[in-house]
């Protein structure tokens, strides 16, 4: 831990990541020193971020710079316990990530890994300016900013399929947080008069019930990251990018920054009790539902493995949007706990994913059957993010559904729990095939005859190993040990 | 030097003029460069003086010759031109350097000192819209700068220019002819041509012949849309400027069309404005459905442009339209708008043309098929290429953003919450054509043309790159765009009628 004063460590967790992304290109000819710069660099992140925990669990609210751009729209920093959630999950991921990279990117040998590695650390960045923004503008700026750092990470092939993904990706998240989100923004503006984040909204008394709605519209499909139906397509598309790309931005920055947003917007923007006592929000919990149920009956139709994912993620997001479509602060709660829970296992599963590619060059789950017992690591620890992705316990996933399910109980709403316990059904049918297949069917005997270079592979290199194991025990960690995330989420819903 | 100080808004315009008549004798390219150079470098510190003496004491007064308005000419300096003046010169000054490389490899030996003194009469003609307080010496200076913008045009080296050129001279010519009906009309009615003298009369003149006042309006308007290319007046602009040299090109989108957006505002806010009420008269009407059909038709049509040159122009034709409808909405916020993304995207464009320069100097050809890879061997140029294109689409952080948010509040502050739906579903298409050229740019295999091409010399480069950053800073640092566009908004409009 730093014995730094709160505001340095926020400036400091606003440009260490910025620094990496400029020193790494001047290592471009040699990949250990430059690999070390990443390290190095999410090390010190990491150990920033953790720093700043103890102030914010001890009620403080660090605030750092605060600049006015135009009268009304500020770029300032403040840390509040849901943004503090957000960025641990982030930055400690992200040093997981960067040991998994090292793995992946050279088992494969991908080509442009300096141009890959200094995106990373920008759109690093831009998430931590998504965690620790004071109001709606710079949370806004560093939104489109991990947007444009992350294209190039989507079309990195560079062949016609991710040029493709790449137009679909930027099309869909600019698109969206231009004409919907910034109009959203602005009328915030007009209506209120401040773009801050203060504790019980700022919309109180200022809008009529259905002029609320509209301005909730706009906010949650707006916000494209949080892949809300029909707008979730740019996420299965950008799964052609790297599989550490997908593990965590696409499974943890990225979107959650999406459903981060949407749910700062509805407890500190709208303020749950403004939104719950005219009625504005409750389409949400149709709107979420129906991408919980829909993405699930998609995924179940998915043989590629990471398409499988994408949509369980599609599905997984919505959860949150869900339980903070509840209105009550209990639920709010599990929101909160499910942004860190799905993250952690999500991770772990696309982690696994991408091992399977580097050591057997496989993408599709039908072509998995045995491989459990070639690559039990992997393997092993996929069960246990699957466990988590259904809501089982002893894993992460167990917590953000029990809260959901109490907030749904308090306020009488039924169609809430309907909606979980169909997906978590749903969730089990197409994930527990996977383990089935991986770990009790055998090998199909044409490959044991032609024992190719492709399949005659054990498990994926050691950085990968050490990754995806690394995950897998923080799943169970996160069920056994989930005080922090949870004073926080506390924190945040005021309970 | 207080006596200096005096002679200022006079030394304004005479510095340039006198300066492109001394290059016009010169033969050597880069001695005429040089001395071009030294000229405009006179002209932002005039104007930063101006534009400080006139934020301390109010508007300034300069009676050309001694004689006293309105009988004379009258230079007249409040906020509004202080602040085209020094956009102008200081955008010019920062384009020089780049000028010498870029004019040698594109045009003749013994025609680049011609150029350059047609480029300081340019710079004198618009100095001169900017400053004047007397219409018809605005006309003098508007078709100074239109010949000198012709030559400039048809010195380009495809032969299209003179095509090109020719177009802009009979569309330049009608529209010059427009506005100086527009002018005579209102002297029949008020005797005067004194910018401040007629909006002083034009009141009672309108009580007694209000059809001229409205016909004088109506021809002044179309003239002036001309030459700002206003859609669909704007069919001249895009053979112009893709043709030209592309310093020529540069400078022109930075400087010509957004002196033509000021002469629009000081005609309709400070003489219509003054003097009538001015949202009673049909300009607002007729401004939204142009800026509108600007806004999409243009941006539309740059898409589907394969020459780069030609798709930023139709890009400006485009961001003309979002200046114009700032215009049109009449509200604080709208008006500086307008204001403000006449500044912002004088170092936009400027930044866009200047890369494109660059391109031109080192590949040869701006075709988009012709540059693949062109991301890579170009690394500076197009890094500057994207980040001026995200500021163009209006990225927050960026200044195309601070434009884009003013428009939006006007917009809802107008109560026209469709409008600005459209601001934003517009300014996505630019997300298309800026697109286009990085997916082509960065992740196209390195085609024949950019093998060799490179960053271009140092000189060329520092211009770009300060345009750059500048259409970057001006998106967090505000104070000299939207800080003095909005108090400007407050001046228009507070002297409304």
């Amino acid at each position: 831990m730093l014995a730094l004063a709160p505001d340095t460590l926020i400036m400091a967790a606003l440009t260490i990541p910025l620094i990496g992304a400029l020193l790494i290109p001047l290592f471009h000819n040699a990949p250990n020193a430059r690999e070390s710069v990443t390290l190095i660099t999410a090390g010190a992140l990491a150990l920033t971020v953790w720093s700043l925990l103890p102030h914010v669990l001890a009620g403080g609210r660090p605030a750092a710079i605060d600049l006015a751009v135009v009268p009304g729209l500020n770029i300032a920093f403040q840390v509040e316990p849901l943004g503090m959630l957000f960025a641990l999950v982030a930055a400690t991921l992200w040093l997981v990530t960067s040991v998994y990279s090292i793995g992946y990117m050279r088992g494969n040998g991908e080509p442009r890994q300096t141009s890959f590695y200094v995106c990373f650390a920008i759109a690093l960045w831009a998430t931590m300016g998504i965690a620790f923004a004071k109001n709606l503008f710079t949370l806004f700026i560093f939104y489109e900013i991990l947007t444009l750092s992350t294209y190039p990470l989507v079309a990195h092939k560079a062949n016609a399929e991710a040029i493709r993904a790449g137009r679909i990706y930027l099309l869909i998240l600019i698109g969206t947080s231009m004409v919907l989100l910034l109009p959203a923004i602005a009328w915030t503006w007009v209506l209120s008069g401040t773009l801050d984040f203060i504790p019980g909204g700022i919309l109180k008394d200022k809008a009529t019930p259905f002029a609320l709605c509209a301005l909730l519209a706009l906010f949650a499909f707006g916000i494209g990251k949080a892949a809300l139906m029909p707008l979730h397509f740019w996420l299965p598309a950008a799964m052609v990018a790297p599989t550490p790309v997908s593990a965590l931005l696409h499974a943890v920055a990225v979107v959650k920054a999406g459903v981060f947003t949407i749910l700062k917007v509805i407890v500190y923007t709208f303020g749950i009790e403004t939104l719950a006592y005219g009625g504005s929000g409750s389409w949400l919990v149709y709107a979420a539902g129906f991408t919980i149920i829909a993405a699930s009956l998609v995924a179940l139709r998915k043989d590629n493995l990471k398409a499988r994912l994408a949509y369980s993620t599609v599905s997984q997001l919505s959860y949150v949007i869900l339980a903070a479509a509840i209105l009550a602060p209990i639920s709010a709660v599990g929101a909160a706990m499910h942004i860190a829970a799905h993250a952690v296992s999500k991770i772990t599963l696309f982690f696994a994913a991408g091992s399977i590619y580097t050591a057997a060059h496989k993408t599709e789950i039908s072509e998995l059957a045995g491989i459990g017992r070639r690559m039990p690591w992997t393997m092993g620890a996929f069960t246990i993010g699957a466990i988590s992705m259904i809501g089982l316990p002893p894993t992460a996933g167990f917590l953000g559904k029990w809260f959901m399910l109490s907030g749904a109980m308090q306020t009488g709403q039924w169609l809430p729990i309907a909606i979980i316990v169909a997906s978590t059904l749903l969730n089990a049918a197409y994930f527990l095939p996977i383990v089935y297949t991986a770990f009790f069917e055998r090998e199909p005997a044409a490959h044991a005859v032609g024992a190719d270079a492709a399949h005659d592979h054990g498990e994926a290199p050691l950085p990968i190993v050490i990754a995806l194991t690394f995950t897998a025990a923080a799943t169970v960690g996160l069920f056994l040990f989930p005080e922090v995330p949870l004073a926080l989420a506390k924190l945040m819903a005021g309970v | 030097m207080s006596a200096i100080t005096a002679q200022l808004p006079g030394l304004q315009v005479v510095v340039p003029l006198l300066g492109a008549i001394i290059a016009a004798f010169m033969r050597r390219g880069t001695l005429a460069w040089a001395w071009a150079t030294l000229i405009t470098a006179f002209t932002p510190i005039i104007a930063f003086a101006l534009l400080f003496q006139v934020w301390s004491n109010g508007p300034i007064s300069y009676h050309m010759g001694g004689w006293p308005p309105p009988i004379g000419i009258e230079y007249r300096v409040d906020l509004l031109n202080a602040f085209v003046l020094v956009l102008v010169s200081l955008v010019s000054t920062i384009m020089m350097p780049y000028a010498r490389r870029s004019v040698a490899h594109e045009i003749d030996g013994d025609k680049q000192a011609w150029f350059y003194a047609m480029y300081l009469l340019c710079l004198a003609g618009l100095l001169g819209i900017a400053i004047t307080g007397d219409a018809f010496n605005a006309f003098v200076f508007l078709e100074i700068s239109s010949l000198s913008t012709y030559v400039m045009i048809a010195m380009g080296r495809d032969r299209r220019a003179l095509v090109a050129s020719y177009q802009y001279l009979i569309l330049g010519t009608i529209g010059a002819t427009f506005y100086v009906i527009g002018v005579g009309l209102l002297y029949l009615v008020t005797g005067s041509l004194n910018f401040a003298d007629i909006a002083a009369r034009l009141g009672e003149a309108s009580a007694a012949f209000p059809r001229p006042v409205l016909a004088g309006l109506a021809f002044l308007f179309v003239g002036i849309s001309l030459k700002l290319a206003l859609f669909p007046l704007h069919l001249w602009l895009p053979n112009a400027y893709a043709y030209a040299p592309s310093f020529a090109t540069a400078f022109l989108a930075a400087t010509a069309t957004k002196v033509a957006v000021y002469l629009f505002l000081r005609i309709a806010f400070s003489i219509y404005g003054v003097a009538l009420d001015l949202k009673a008269l049909p300009v607002s009407t007729v401004l939204y459905p142009l800026s509108i059909a600007a806004m999409f038709i243009a941006s539309i049509l740059a898409v589907y442009e394969q020459n780069l040159k030609r798709m930023l122009a139709y890009s400006s034709v485009a961001q003309i339209g979002y200046i114009t409808l700032g215009i049109a909405l009449m509200n604080q916020a709208g008006l500086t708008g307008g204001i403000v993304h006449l500044f912002n995207h004088a170092l936009i464009k400027g930044a866009l043309f200047l890369a494109l320069g660059a391109v031109m100097y080192r590949a040869g050809t701006v075709k988009l098929d012709d540059l693949g890879g062109i991301g890579r061997t170009m690394p500076l140029t197009f890094a500057a290429f994207v980040l001026a294109g995200m500021s163009l689409m209006g990225v927050p952080g960026t200044a195309g953003f601070i434009s884009k948010y003013y428009l939006i509040v006007g917009a809802l502050d107008a109560g026209k919450w469709p409008v600005a739906f459209l601001i934003v579903a517009s300014s996505l298409i630019a997300l298309l054509y800026i697109g286009r050229a990085v997916e082509v740019a960065y992740f196209r295999p390195v085609s024949q043309a950019v093998a060799h091409a490179k960053d271009p010399p140092l000189m060329m480069l520092v211009p770009m790159l300060a345009l750059t950053f500048a259409s970057v800073y001006f998106g967090i640092d505000t104070e000299l765009s939207a800080g003095v566009a909005s108090r400007i908004a407050e001046l228009l409009i507070g002297g409304l009628k």
